[in-house]
């Protein structure tokens, strides 16, 4: 159950394998060691949650898997045109409505207007904001901004998903009903999902596999393969099994923090 | 396939639009002010003013009658000599402005796209802004032939930086993810600049266009003293002749009717603005 990861390949089952780190390395040009020697991969149909400290590099990853930044050493393989990423804050224009917000990546890649407005609609129903297209971001909750954020990233039908922390700054009841949401969507789209949280339980929770990342320079000190079936009960997070398994990641956290 | 069956439970999660309440205060804070301004004009120009020198501010019935209430008698007296020199300057000050708004944001855009030009423009902006325009005054006449040319430059120079310095700053105004959103989708320079600078930068370019529209017409006015020619001349050197004869009831009427042009002004940008960004940019007073 529990294994200290190499940097060796990961034993997967399901899938073709849709983002790769391959020893990657990343020092920023003040000399900062973000990430030593980092190895991981997704398959399509896997929900892959990185947990560690604060400014571990765990953001790093992601922002490397979408080239925002560029490693230095290793090589992230991913197929960048099929990427949803979601950011820490819903990241919408104010001047635009909920409608509008949802269509502009596809309007960035040049759909059509009937066929970006079409997809647009599907992706509201699929967050279940039908009824607030509308509405400006001004005059939705955090939660809410969150949904419309999400259904952005879904328009284009992105194979790999990359999730920054997004639920960090909601409450507790909103963030466990958007997790629901997120694995509704990834038990539809089957996906390849990574996931950054500093949560454990939202870890576990979410995920087929969690990693843990040690303190900077950031290295992935354990991985624990998550047993749990899909689709997943929110009452799930108060059997023992899953205190067990939440039990175990915070130990090897507390290790990664010395 | 199934959606997220949340649609009740978030329905109550939108924030309702505030209604704009109009209660008296909205107009006793306006009225009380007027009231103490007439007030101290009658204190000044009936009890404070030595009574010699009472011509050279009348009270405003005064005015009211003399200026305001007199069409016209002889060439330049009365309310229809201001009401054209008023129509002659605000021509100038819109058309000013047009370029003033035109020049300015072509500018800021250029300044946005590189810090290095962002640099190398500013001190010439400032300069602009502070030079006094009496002193370029041979300048522009030996440069541009005709008064309304002259005036409506006049009015460039005195009414450009505030537009240049805030869709400037509202150009870099967007957030950093948010241009990443665009980073990621590879989105062109000219994509971001449309899509994403200029939308985040309308609130800041819709407060330069305020300040600019009422520089536009303190420009007009400033303009008409230094370059006029015969026929009807603008508001400024109607009110430099008042001044010059002594005609102090048409003097006061005549600034009166400039003030109301640069509040007409003024007032259109504030609907303009509220009209184009009112729905979703708020603006918070704390309590």
């Amino acid at each position: 159950m529990f294994e200290m990861q190499t940097g060796a390949n990961m034993s997967n089952t399901s899938g073709q394998t849709l983002l790769d780190f391959s020893s990657v390395s990343m020092t920023f040009p003040d000399g900062t060691r973000a990430l030593d020697n980092v190895s991981l991969s997704v398959n399509a149909g896997e929900f892959v949650t990185v947990v560690g400290p604060s400014g571990c590099g765990k953001s790093t990853l992601l922002r490397i898997a979408s080239n925002l930044e560029s490693n230095t050493g290793g090589t992230c393989s991913v197929d960048r045109d099929s990427i949803g990423y979601v950011f820490q804050d819903a990241t919408l224009m104010p001047w635009r409505t909920v409608q509008k917000n949802v269509e502009l990546i596809a309007e960035l890649h040049g759909l059509s207007k009937a066929d970006r407005k079409e997809k647009a609609a599907e992706a509201i129903d699929l967050v279940g904001l039908r009824g607030f297209e509308d509405k400006y971001p001004r005059q939705l909750s955090g939660g809410m901004r969150m949904r419309a954020s999400l259904a952005r990233s879904l328009v284009m039908k992105p194979k790999v998903f990359l999730f920054d922390e997004p639920f960090g700054a909601l409450d507790e009841i909103t963030r466990e009903r958007l997790n629901d949401e997120v694995l509704q969507l990834f038990q539809r789209e089957g996906f390849a999902g990574m996931f950054i949280t500093h949560s454990i339980t939202e870890a576990v929770y979410m995920s087929t596999k969690v990693l843990v990342m040690s303190a900077r320079p950031g290295r992935i000190v354990a991985s624990f393969d998550i047993p749990f079936e899909y689709p997943r009960n929110h009452d799930l997070r108060y059997e023992p099994a899953f205190a067990e398994m939440c039990g175990e990641i915070s130990h090897a956290l507390r290790g990664a923090h010395q | 396939m199934s959606t997220i069956d949340t649609q009740q439970s978030i329905v109550d999660e939108v924030i309702p639009d505030q209604k704009q309440r109009i209660s008296v205060s909205d107009y006793s804070g306006p009225a009380i002010v007027f009231a103490l301004f007439i007030g101290s004009w009658y204190l000044l120009s009936g009890v404070i003013l030595p009574p010699h020198k009472r011509f050279l501010l009348p009270t405003p019935h005064e005015v009211i009658n003399e200026g305001f209430l007199v069409w016209r008698t002889g060439e330049s007296r009365g309310f229809q000599p201001i009401l054209m020199s008023l129509w002659d300057s605000a021509k100038v000050a819109i058309m000013g402005l047009a370029i003033t708004i035109v020049v300015g944001m072509v500018l800021a855009v250029i300044m946005s796209m590189s810090r290095w030009l962002e640099r190398a423009t500013w001190p010439y902006l400032v300069a602009v802004q502070s030079a006094p325009v009496l002193a370029l005054t041979p300048l522009i006449r030996a440069l541009i032939d005709g008064a309304q040319k002259q005036r409506v430059l006049v009015v460039v120079l005195i009414a450009v930086f505030p537009i240049v310095s805030n869709t400037l700053f509202g150009l870099l105004s967007a957030e950093k993810s948010q241009h990443e959103l665009f980073t990621l989708q590879g989105a062109s320079r000219w994509t971001r600049l449309t899509k994403l600078q200029f939308p985040a930068a309308l609130p800041n370019i819709f407060v330069g266009l305020r300040i600019s529209a009422g520089l536009a017409v303190i420009g007009a006015v400033v303009g008409d003293f230094y370059f006029r020619q015969g026929g009807v001349v603008g508001i400024g050197a109607q009110i430099d002749v008042y001044r010059n004869r002594l005609w102090g009831a048409e003097l006061i009427t005549a600034i009166i009717m400039a003030s109301v042009l640069g509040l007409v002004v003024f007032l259109f940008f504030g609907w303009l603005s509220r009209a184009a960004i009112g729905k979703w940019h708020i603006t918070t007073r704390g309590q």
